[in-house]
């Protein structure tokens, strides 16, 4: 029942790494903020730092107008549920959940109370009495879940919760997650995750990080819809945005673009200024966006490589003339058959083209926008 | 021929014969005994592999007989003679020793041991191991530590002896008591009961080394999350360590303890070099060293006594080890 706010937070590992710079951040009290990222790019070293795991080599971090850098993790009123779960090995079910009770010195009463009421929520009442290894993994993680909620903290922190688990268990449990944020909606909860699916289902909003810093913050569809770089646009969404050169010829309220390959021309929505006239830009179209072109405006135009038919989609695969840029990406709905090697002419409406200058999005130009440096996948 | 060439012809005929043995017995099974060919092909090879455990375990369960089992049994029928081997007395021997007010001593005595230096070697390694875990210079503290590991008993001995000197220029205890003002230097080691506790420091001092070095590794296998949970818990650092660390590596502990009580029961050497069994500070081991080659019938009862008393210790120390691999 927080809210957080980080201000130039950084991270330096032995005075000369440094991992995260200039994090800022405004979290509301209630919301679910998901940290999304490459691997490796310090997503869990954030996480870690507000839970108080991990120094703050830099800047301020306040939950509850109060800067806790200083505040030993158990005085920030967080709770942390990890990857590997971190259950205690030796304890049952029940001591694992009463462990940070009792500690807290609560009575024999009070902690029964609070830990059959988390039980009950996270349907853990029959393996109360069992260790953690006699548990599923699913279970598992719900034992460590329960854990955090016995507590009531003020900030609940996730790192990488669903991980461990298979795949079907995985979406049960990213639903509990979500059911579980419902319960308690003023509780704010910061979830990490590299699973697209996870961030985009979860969030009330994304923090995109990358290369050290925040590429973007915004709510799902914002970073969907208006991504504010390339690599936010190349982030988010599976299979990635097609990225394609072209070349600026109409400007106004909306933007007409003649593509490098093929030649054709396509209009965004994407407002332009007199002065963008004839630049270089990157013309990004999402694979679900395309559609195949009837009329004489296209964005792509090529012989189909190969193609995948999953029944509800078809992708269509066009190698590139540049062998190095990835291939472009149709997905066409429904089943379309015959089209490996042909020639398709690909387009996208309007308001589904994205226009990219020098990697930042014509919508932020007056923005301040990170860019990462590195490319996603 | 010089005993460097000698040394190296023993060892390669002792590995070569060892490397031959497996090689010949499995290929003289596979190629003699049941070929895989011809029409019971199938059911040679399945034959074959019924053998081969047992024809490869044959050296080590025929050297463990020989050396292990024969000294047993014949210890304990050698046990049941008098003096000399040649008049069978029974129990006799037993019933002397347990009229023996020395060998009851020695058995008191020996109870103190397997108490004190298995808990002192475990609790001084378990908190050296701990306190040294994330230091800079823990490694050096360890070795350090380690080092009496590399010692004999008897020359460990020889060490104590000094500080144990009743000259108060080379004894430390007699120079603190100096340094408060006292007169005359005492030898710590005709205390009456208290001599025990001194000698038992020495293989406490010899085995924290050995307890520390398993306990470190212990500690490194608890996974560092379990720990971060319950710092967010809000345990302080004894909460994590005797609530979160210690019960995870449990099963270590127990290991630890039981093969120092082990090597308690077997160890005669301290007693033997410090005091020579004088001022009541005999055990079992050198109980049974002054009876050795005098009374073997007497000698070998003791032997027998210690064995039953390390059995236990043994059985539980061996089952726990197996649950640790497991
Ligand atoms: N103790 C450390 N010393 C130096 N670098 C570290 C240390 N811990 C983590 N890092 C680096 O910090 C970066 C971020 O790590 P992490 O936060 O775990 O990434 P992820 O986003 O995958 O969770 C990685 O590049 C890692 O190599
Ligand atoms: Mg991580």
């Amino acid at each position: 029942m927080a809210n957080l706010k980080l201000t130039d937070v950084e991270k330096t590992y032995g005075g000369t790494v440094q991992v995260l710079r200039d994090i800022n951040l405004d979290i509301e009290q209630g919301e679910l903020i998901v940290f999304v990222g490459p691997s490796g790019c310090g997503k869990s070293t954030l996480l870690r730092m507000i839970a108080g795991l991990e120094k703050i080599t830099g800047g301020e971090l306040v939950i509850d107008d109060m800067v806790v850098n200083d505040v030993p993790p158990s005085e920030r009123g967080i709770a942390m549920v990890f990857q590997s779960y971190a259950l205690y090995p030796h304890m049952t079910v029940r001591d694992n959940m009463a462990f940070a009770l009792k500690i807290a010195g609560d009575s024999k009463e009070e902690i029964d109370r609070k830990v059959e009421a988390a039980a009950a929520k996270l349907q853990l009442e029959n393996f109360l009495d069992r260790l953690p290894k006699a548990l599923s993994g699913g279970q598992r993680q719900r034992v460590a879940i329960g854990r955090s909620i016995v507590r009531d903290p003020k900030v609940y922190l996730f790192d990488e919760p669903l991980s461990n688990l298979d795949a079907s268990l995985r979406v049960a449990t990213r639903i509990q997650i979500a059911q579980l944020k419902e319960e308690m909606p003023e509780s704010t909860m910061i979830y990490v995750t590299h699973d697209q699916v996870e961030a985009m289902t979860l969030a009330s909003r994304i923090v995109v990080l990358a290369g050290g810093g925040v590429a973007q913050v915004g709510s799902p569809l914002t970073l969907y819809e208006k991504p504010n770089s390339t690599f936010v646009a190349k982030f988010i969404g599976s299979p990635a945005m097609n990225l394609m050169r072209g070349k600026i010829v109409g400007t106004g309220a909306t933007t007409t673009l003649e593509m490098e390959q093929g030649g054709g021309t396509i209009t965004s929505n994407y407002p332009s200024t007199d002065a963008d006239m004839g630049a270089e830009v990157e013309v990004g179209i999402r694979p679900e966006d395309m559609v195949e072109a009837t009329g004489s405006d296209f964005a792509y135009h090529g012989t189909v490589e190969i193609t995948e038919a999953l029944g509800e989609v078809t992708l269509l695969y066009f190698q590139r003339a540049n062998a190095e840029d990835d291939p472009v990406i149709g997905k066409l709905a429904g089943i379309h058959k015959g089209l490996r090697g042909n020639d398709v002419k690909l387009t996208a409406s309007a308001d589904k083209v994205h226009v990219f200058h020098n990697g930042i999005s014509l919508l932020y130009r007056d923005k301040e926008v990170f860019l990462p440096g590195v490319q996603p996948h | 021929m010089s005993p460097i060439i000698q040394g190296i012809i023993t060892i390669i005929i002792g590995v070569g014969g060892c490397v031959g043995y497996f090689y010949f017995a499995n290929l003289f099974l596979d190629k003699v005994l049941f070929p895989a060919r011809g029409e019971n092909a199938g059911r040679n090879i399945n034959r074959a592999n019924m053998i081969r455990p047992w024809v490869f375990l044959f050296p080590a369960m025929f050297a463990l007989g020989l050396y292990l089992m024969y000294p047993v049994v014949g210890s304990f029928f050698r046990s049941l003679y008098d003096r000399s081997g040649d008049e069978f007395v029974g129990l006799g021997n037993y019933a002397r020793l347990f009229n023996n007010p020395d060998f009851r001593q020695a058995f008191f005595n020996n109870i103190l041991w397997a108490l004190f230096v298995p808990a002192g070697a475990t609790f001084l390694g378990l908190v050296i191991a701990q306190l040294t875990d994330r230091l800079r210079w823990g490694n050096i503290a360890k070795s350090l530590v380690f080092m009496p590991m590399a010692i004999s008993f008897v020359g460990a001995s020889l060490i104590w002896r000094f500080v144990y000197a009743q000259d108060g220029d080379i004894g430390i205890i007699n120079a603190i008591r100096f340094y408060f003002g006292a007169e005359e230097g005492i030898d710590p080691l005709q205390i009456p009961f208290w001599n025990n506790f001194l000698l038992m420091i020495i293989l406490i001092w010899i085995q924290t080394g050995f307890a520390m070095v398993i306990l470190s590794a212990a500690l490194r296998g608890i996974p560092e999350e379990t720990i971060e949970a319950a710092i967010i818990d809000g345990a302080n650092p004894f909460q994590v360590f005797f609530k979160i660390k210690v019960p995870q590596i449990m099963g270590t502990i127990v290991v630890v303890w039981t093969t120092i009580t082990i090597l308690v029961l077997k160890v005669f050497d301290i007693v033997y070099t410090m005091t020579g069994g004088n001022f009541g500070t005999e055990i079992l081991p050198s109980f049974m060293m002054d009876f050795m080659f005098r009374d073997d019938g007497q000698a070998t009862a003791v032997a027998f006594v210690i064995m039953l008393v390390v059995l236990p210790v043994m059985i539980w120390n061996i089952a726990q080890a197996r649950k640790e691999m497991r």
